[in-house]
């Protein structure tokens, strides 16, 4: 009886572990030394945020002064009109969404049918097919190869340049390749005893059993590319074109209209000059979306994570 | 069952590709991915040992031997990029690496589950903020009026223009790094320390270990493939110290800590339009990252035994 709580108690929550009867003194000054770093940690972590928050409700002469640090001086919401009254913003806005739902959707439709065929152990080749991916983990083209690839292609000012020279990453790959390999196999066996081929496997068994597996690939992926800036960055160089990453890497080299101090060639003494308040406004705004989602997606990547961990 | 497969045997071409084609065309489109994207640029940096110009071939229009690679390594600007690319690398290695490894044991300790969890969630929450906005954070809490010059201030000091002293470089860019990955990186090591065996614990216990000792004999053992496995990783990023970011923080005044190979071949080869120089230059780093990959997984698998493949 009392093993069997014990066994249970151990499946439940590994971390506990029966570590001796009674703390030392040692053990519980430690304790609150532990817990006072932690402390720091989260401290440390979320203090930049409140600072920008703070700076962006403020009015720029007290930031100026250096007189803005956890609270709002000279607090006024002039700065968020600014930023949101300037349609460059929204459009950048709008064209990160495309981007991010374009890539995201190409890149999981590659993945999910790249890490099904590797999860076959019976196919003939497999071997090589997963090393052919493997291999590009550690050896690159580079970037100048690269770019000249993408603008020969004619890849330039288009959506493309951002989702198909990124379009499978070879870890998500492993991390499914993973869960695919964990699924029953008696299950596909049984749909082909009835008489499904391969893609009505893959769509009518595997895919619904996967609704977890290909939801976290989405989030993993839509998070890179809603991040992401240097394709865009490097490829597009039309104003109406930027996703709001780049539309904030020019804020900050002052060298967008929205700044008041015009333009500039993002050299160091621009960076300075530009606004601080717009800046922490646009920085605001563009954590945000992140912000909201994040208590709910968090927990996702984690599971991803230590599948891949655990299986890759 | 519907199709035995032999064990041992390989199956003959002919009848896995009639019985398996569906798989296949499966990979067509991700392989035509990894050609076109991967293996093609590989193949294009043909282009550092010819002569390429704009609008002309992929892989250049005629050979040039190893010009490129002459130029560079008399070029005291690379000699400069590549000294501050080890530096950077090393001090990112020598922090990003252990810290998680310290954090994850501290969590490992803390009894309070709802602790734990808010102490994780707050510390990855800044792995999912993009490279840009990391960066606008880090000018404004560095920027003459921000935070840290606050502090300057209050404790007697004069406001420190941090981002345009090269003195200063190092510290900010590991500084912002560690901020950025530490807690991401705990993840691994916290799956790793689930698995630890309970009765390992108890027989140190038995043996008279106390929790320091049970900790340096049993757990980190107990996580050391997975300290190898992140360690040769850490190592195969070690010369492509990131890139989006510096090109992001840094400027002309801190280019003497700051800029590293890849930002110099960037610059080099696409502000300036000098490719087949700056493919050369990537070359070069790309080869020094795979050996360096290479001979970490060899040395762990002799040494330790754990190894990526």
């Amino acid at each position: 009886m009392s093993t069997q709580a014990r066994t249970q108690a151990r499946t439940r929550e590994p971390a506990v572990r029966p570590r001796g009867p009674r703390p030392t003194r040692g053990y519980r000054v430690f304790q609150v030394v532990n817990a006072v770093v932690l402390t720091g940690v989260v401290v440390v972590t979320l203090y930049p945020f409140f600072t920008i928050v703070a700076r962006s409700l403020s009015d720029n002469a007290y930031i100026v002064a250096g007189e803005v640090n956890l609270v709002p001086r000279g607090f006024n919401l002039t700065a968020y009109r600014v930023v949101t009254s300037d349609p460059t913003f929204w459009v950048s806005y709008r064209n990160t969404v495309f981007y991010t739902v374009v890539a995201t959707l190409i890149s999981v439709v590659l993945t999910t049918c790249y890490a099904y065929v590797l999860s076959k152990r019976h196919l003939r080749g497999r071997t090589a097919l997963v090393g052919i991916a493997v291999f590009t983990m550690f050896f690159t083209g580079g970037l100048i190869p690269n770019y000249v690839l993408v603008t020969s292609l004619g890849l330039k000012n288009t959506v493309w340049a951002i989702a198909l020279p990124n379009a499978i990453n070879v870890f998500n790959l492993l991390v499914m390749k993973a869960f695919f390999e964990s699924l029953p196999v008696e299950l596909e066996e049984a749909a082909a005893v009835d008489g499904l081929n391969t893609y009505g496997t893959l769509l009518r068994i595997v895919l619904p059993l996967s609704k977890a597996m290909v939801a976290t690939m989405v989030l993993f992926y839509a998070v890179s590319f809603w991040n992401s800036w240097f394709a865009a960055f490097l490829y597009m160089d039309r104003q109406e074109l930027l996703p709001v990453t780049v539309y904030l890497r020019n804020l900050m080299a002052g060298a967008t209209d929205a700044t008041q101090t015009g333009g500039g060639l993002g050299s160091a003494g621009d960076v300075v000059q530009s606004a601080a308040t717009i800046q922490s406004v646009t920085i605001v705004l563009t954590i945000l979306p992140i912000l909201a989602v994040y208590p709910f997606i968090q927990r996702y990547f984690v599971s991803g994570i230590m599948l891949g961990a655990v299986k890759g | 069952m519907a199709s035995p497969i032999p064990r041992g045997r390989r199956t003959p071409w002919r009848r896995a590709l009639r019985r398996d084609w569906q798989l296949y065309s499966l990979a067509v489109l991700p392989l035509l991915f990894f050609l076109t994207f991967r293996y093609l640029p590989m193949l294009g940096n043909a282009i550092a040992f010819r002569r390429f110009q704009p609008g002309g071939s992929l892989f250049g229009e005629y050979w040039t031997g190893l010009r490129y690679f002459r130029l560079f390594f008399t070029d005291p600007t690379f000699w400069s990029v590549f000294t501050n690319t080890l530096v950077l690398g090393a001090l990112t290695l020598v922090f990003c690496f252990p810290l998680p490894i310290v954090l994850a044991l501290l969590l490992n300790e803390v009894r309070n589950r709802a602790l734990k969890r808010f102490v994780q969630s707050v510390s990855y929450l800044p792995h999912f903020l993009s490279i840009v906005i990391v960066a606008a954070m880090v000018l404004q809490l560095l920027s003459v009026d921000g935070t840290v010059n606050q502090m300057v201030s209050a404790v007697g000091g004069e406001p420190v223009p941090f981002m345009q002293q090269a003195g200063w470089f190092r510290t900010i860019y590991v500084s912002s790094e560690v901020w950025q990955t530490v807690g991401w990186g705990t993840i691994l090591y916290l799956a790793a320390l689930t698995t630890v065996d309970g009765d390992l614990y108890e027989a140190a216990r038995i043996d008279g270990a106390n929790r320091w000792r049970q900790t340096w004999h049993v757990t980190l053992p107990g996580i050391r493939p997975t300290m190898v496995t992140l360690l040769i990783l850490n190592i195969g990023t070690f010369m492509a110290v990131g890139f989006e970011k510096i090109l992001l923080l840094y400027n002309p005044l801190t280019y003497p800590t700051a800029d590293v190979i890849s930002t110099y071949l960037y610059r080099v080869g696409i502000v300036s339009g000098n490719l087949s120089y700056a493919a050369a230059i990537g070359l070069f780093e790309s080869v020094i990252g795979l050996t360096l990959v290479l001979s970490a997984n060899a040395i762990s698998r002799r040494t330790v035994g754990t190894s990526l493949w």
